[in-house]
């Protein structure tokens, strides 16, 4: 039988490809540069806001990924998760557990509830196939009318709790909880070992370019991607280090490593668990469910592993989130998690059905860019700093609706051309 | 052991209707035994009930017996078939576009090596062995000839290639004893075809028995040792392939002669002999149905059947001309043009079509009768309206006088005109359906499996029906039907539609052979050329 042709795909449809594929990030990165310029504000400061912003939100982010893959769409109802860590932090404070124990402990509260939380939520999903988007994004409202009647009337009411979460007089938990105090709980993690910007750079940069060398004597990367890897290290460091004006940039930002440590194990997690049996399931199950049925893969099954372990990781991205935060807004805090994550994924580039870190990371930036910039932007632009605000709402809604709409129209484009075919 | 696998005796009921009486299959070791016969006939229950699938304990077992390799088997499902040694090459691919063909050949039956973490949490999160995957996917590609490299993508495969992946993928199985090919060939060209064909013979060589079945008598011919042929649920016969024809095993396949068959008095004056309906080129994509290039003319005043098995396109056909699936090519209806995806249009020129899908495109189901009958002839010709000053309303008077008549007419038996279509037994609502065809007032009418799922005394009437449009007011009608009595009863002439294309036209008498070589895609001339 005759080998098949293999064709080196023309170079501009390869960027035409790229350009159709990325529409939406390089929309939102011109309009990050161009809010840039016009917040009028110094690029030291928005540098350090969006440092704090990625520590405490790529975690969430990052918690999207299995379930795209596994072919559910994106998970809305990591919002429950994000409850679910409330639930552990306030309980923390309740029994008086401070500082890093406190962090801990609020975690390992947060573990099996979030499972339980996604146990439910991956059976009521399995229900619903083809509408998981929608359906955990309304999960996640109907949830938060439960939170309420939890957090008002069941605790404090039936479960006692001490004056540390109540306030005298008043029913259900107190809508502001302090997580500083004596040992303080606020940045604990952050503060576990945080270094300079310029510090973490070189770091950084030394790592990489050992690793690489390394991975590439190892034979498992190739030349290309070694060399191209330790040239981006090599010249970020050296900009930083001899051109006055980006130094400048990057002055006074110091680096939360521990919290940054997490982050990176996550992208691990991501990658190293796509490799394993499990992670063959996923996948297969995201790109056909029948296949997958038909070899014997127990898909109802595989959907609700990789919900759970998206619901529990999302507990440990707002973990990180409040401890960054300091305050925990008990009856707020949670409603836009999974909106601003998902709308974050959906510019970096993703889709409803295939997601990556790096996409994840990319996305979170431009995202969190434009939020940090819009206000003065819309102040400057248009003389009314809540045209920016407005613009925040606008983007994260825009940027879901659009997601969907060109999912619906690239299947059905799909289906015509393999209709075409036959 | 004589036998690979033996199925003696096999009884299968659904409810009340027998659907396999007393089939026995007997196997040998290395050998390609043909499955062969129409839709209905018992092939898929046959291979439902080796595979031990669901659908058959839910509705009460079968009785008889399996033997594997001589011994006696229970099959519960179809993991057991499996370890069995029993495997099945799909007719759908059962492959994921974005995986590797190793990952495709491996799925769900990895190789993986134990990790720190899977020591602690299970065998799920072992880590694949990449390497020997692809060295075991090598092998099973290399024993069915194929030279592509087993990491590439299967999604920008042609679809030849996927059925030699689905292939190689049954043998990678361990143990594997005995291969069933469900229709392999349909969706190939033809030399993939026969490069598939010689893949099935060196596998048998090797000693694995196939299962093959097809409707194609010419691959039976040329690949199979043996041959057995199921009829209706019967088992018609086996053969050697050395002691058989192309011809007897066609016979063999429709085989019902002039049996039980009902043919209507001749018609009285002769056709005028013009032209009704040309149909040149026609191509319809219609999933499960398409119709590839379809020359047809079609006589004013005939009853022409449209015939042929399942998936070959006759259904297509009155689909793609009415415009309800995307369709290209020529079709002049009375010598006029007609275009290609406007149902509006085709309504607007008098053609009019009673569907196959009756509860799904037919009929408005919690909608009454006369509302079902009136609807798209107030839509397309403005018909039933009465003008009040400058307003034009719905006449409820003219609509409900009208299906009176059409329920008087046709004979559909109902409490009232207002009663809910949905409510009505099958044969009545196709009834309301052709009903609401002839409101139209059409030159032309399409009418797609009339008889599907309504019982014999119904089925009667509505053939009866038909016969009487045409005879009273020679209204020209294209009836599709998969029930070839049922077309041989009433048509003045049948085409067999084969592979989306016009295989044969037969005369209602024309012997059963021809009927059988047409259906698997041999047409009538070139057998004679033989």
């Amino acid at each position: 039988m005759a080998e098949l042709q293999t064709k080196r795909p023309d170079a501009m449809k390869a960027i035409k490809a790229n350009l159709q594929e990325y529409i939406v990030t390089y929309v939102f990165l011109a309009l990050s540069v161009l809010f840039v310029i016009y917040s009028g504000r110094p690029l030291n400061d928005i540098f350090s806001q969006i440092m704090g912003r990625l520590s405490r939100n790529l975690f969430i982010v990052l918690a999207l990924i299995i379930p795209i893959i596994a072919g559910m769409g994106i998970n809305f109802a990591i919002t429950i998760g994000a409850m679910a860590a409330q639930v552990g932090l306030m309980l923390a404070i309740n029994f008086e557990l401070r500082g890093m124990t406190g962090l801990l402990a609020a975690a390992g509260i947060t573990l099996p509830l979030a499972a339980f939380f996604g146990f439910l939520i991956g059976s009521l999903l399995n229900k619903m196939k083809g509408q998981e988007t929608i359906g955990s994004l309304i999960l996640g409202y109907f949830a938060n009318g439960a939170y309420q009647l939890l957090f008002l009337f069941i605790f404090g009411k039936i479960i006692p709790l001490s004056d540390k979460v109540t306030i005298i007089g008043a029913t259900g938990v107190a809508n502001t909880l302090n997580l500083m105090g004596e040992p303080d709980m606020y940045m604990v993690l952050d503060r576990v070992w945080s270094v300079p910007f310029t510090t973490a750079l070189y770091g950084v940069s030394i790592l990489l370019v050992l690793g690489s060398i390394a991975l590439y004597l190892l034979k498992k990367m190739s030349l290309k991607k070694a060399v191209a890897l330790s040239a981006l290290a090599v010249i970020t460091s050296l900009c930083v280090m001899l051109i006055p004006s980006v130094a400048q940039i990057v002055k006074g930002t110091r680096v939360p490593m521990a919290t940054f440590v997490l982050v990176g194990l996550l992208c691990v997690f991501n990658v190293v668990i796509m490799r394993t049996r499990l992670g063959q399931k996923f996948r297969a199950v995201g790109q056909s469910r029948s296949v997958a049925n038909a070899s014997g893969i127990n898909v109802n099954r595989t959907r609700l592993i990789a919900i759970m372990i998206s619901t529990v990781l999302a507990g440990w991205g707002q973990i990180i989130f409040i401890q960054n935060l300091g305050t925990l807004q008990t009856y707020s805090a949670h409603e836009m998690v999974g909106l601003y994550a998902g709308a974050a994924i959906l510019v970096g580039g993703a889709s409803l059905n295939r997601a990556t870190n790096t996409q994840a990371v990319v996305g979170c930036l431009l995202f969190h860019i434009l939020f940090t910039v819009s206000q003065d932007a819309g102040k400057n632009l248009f003389g009314n700093a809540n045209i920016g605000e407005f613009f925040r709402v606008f983007i994260a809604y825009g940027v879901i609706a659009v997601a969907l709409v060109m999912h619906t129209w690239r299947s059905n484009q799909a289906s015509k051309k393999s209709a075409l075919q036959t | 052991m004589d036998y690979i696998l033996e199925m003696n005796n096999i009884h299968k009921h659904y409810g009340e209707s027998a659907v396999l009486r007393d089939v026995t299959l007997k196997v040998r070791p290395g050998e390609i035994h043909a499955l062969l016969g129409e839709n209905g006939a018992g092939k898929s229950t046959l291979m439902n009930i080796l595979f031990g699938m669901p659908v058959i304990h839910a509705t009460g077992g079968f009785k008889g017996e399996i033997r594997v390799a001589g011994q006696p088997v229970e099959i519960h499902s179809p993991q057991e078939a499996m370890k069995q040694g029993i495997g099945m090459v799909h007719q759908e691919f059962m492959l994921i576009p974005g995986f590797s063909i190793t990952e495709n050949i491996k799925l769900n039956r990895e190789i993986s090596h134990p990790n720190l973490v899977s020591r602690v949490l299970g065998h799920e999160l072992e880590s694949l062995d990449h390497t020997a995957m692809a060295k075991d996917a090598r092998l099973s590609l290399d024993s069915v000839g194929v030279s592509i490299a087993e990491g590439t993508r299967v999604g920008g495969l042609p679809v030849g290639y996927m059925q030699f992946v689905e292939i190689a993928r049954e043998i990678d199985k361990r143990g594997v004893r005995l291969l069933v090919f469900d229709e392999p060939t349909a969706v190939l060209t033809e030399s993939e075809a026969e490069q598939l064909l010689k893949v099935m013979k060196s596998i048998a060589d090797s000693g694995i028995a196939i299962i093959f079945i097809t409707h194609r008598l010419n691959e039976v011919m040329a690949a199979a040792d043996t041959v057995t042929v199921l009829r209706d649920g019967g088992l018609v016969g086996s053969r050697a392939i050395r002691e058989t024809s192309l011809t007897e095993m066609a016979g063999m396949m429709i085989g019902r002669g002039d049996e039980g068959l009902n043919r209507v008095a001749q018609r009285q004056q002769p056709l005028s002999g013009k032209i009704a309906l040309k149909v040149r080129d026609l191509v319809v994509d219609m999933p499960g149905e398409s119709v590839r290039g379809l020359d047809l003319d079609v006589m004013e005043g005939e009853i022409l059947g449209i015939g042929g098995l399942a998936g070959q396109g006759k259904v297509g056909l009155p689909n793609g001309v009415m415009g309800l699936y995307p369709a290209r090519g020529s079709v002049t209806l009375f010598d006029e043009d007609l275009p290609l995806n406007a149902p509006r249009q085709a309504l607007e020129a008098g053609l009019s079509m009673v569907s196959e899908d009756r509860r799904g495109v037919g009929l408005l189901l919690d909608e009454s009768i006369e509302d079902n009958i009136s609807f798209n002839a107030m839509q397309i010709k403005g018909s039933f309206f009465t003008g009040v000053g400058p307003l034009k309303i719905r006449s409820a008077r003219q609509v409900r006088e009208h299906a009176k008549k059409m329920i008087r007419d046709l004979d559909i038996r109902c409490t009232s005109p207002a009663q809910a279509s949905g409510t009505l037994s099958g044969g009545n609502q196709q009834k309301v359906c052709i009903a609401r065809a002839l409101t139209m007032d059409p030159r032309f009418l399409f009418v797609s499996e009339p008889t599907r799922g309504i019982d014999i005394g119904a089925k009667a009437l509505v053939l009866e029906t038909l016969v009487k449009l045409n005879r009273e007011y020679g209204l020209t009608i294209v009836m599709v039907s998969s029930e070839l009595m049922e077309l041989r009863s009433i048509c003045d002439r049948i085409v067999i539609v084969a592979e989306g294309r016009v295989a044969g036209i037969l005369q209602p008498d024309s012997p059963d052979t021809d009927f059988g070589l047409a259906m698997s895609g041999i047409s009538t001339q070139e057998e004679q050329q033989r």
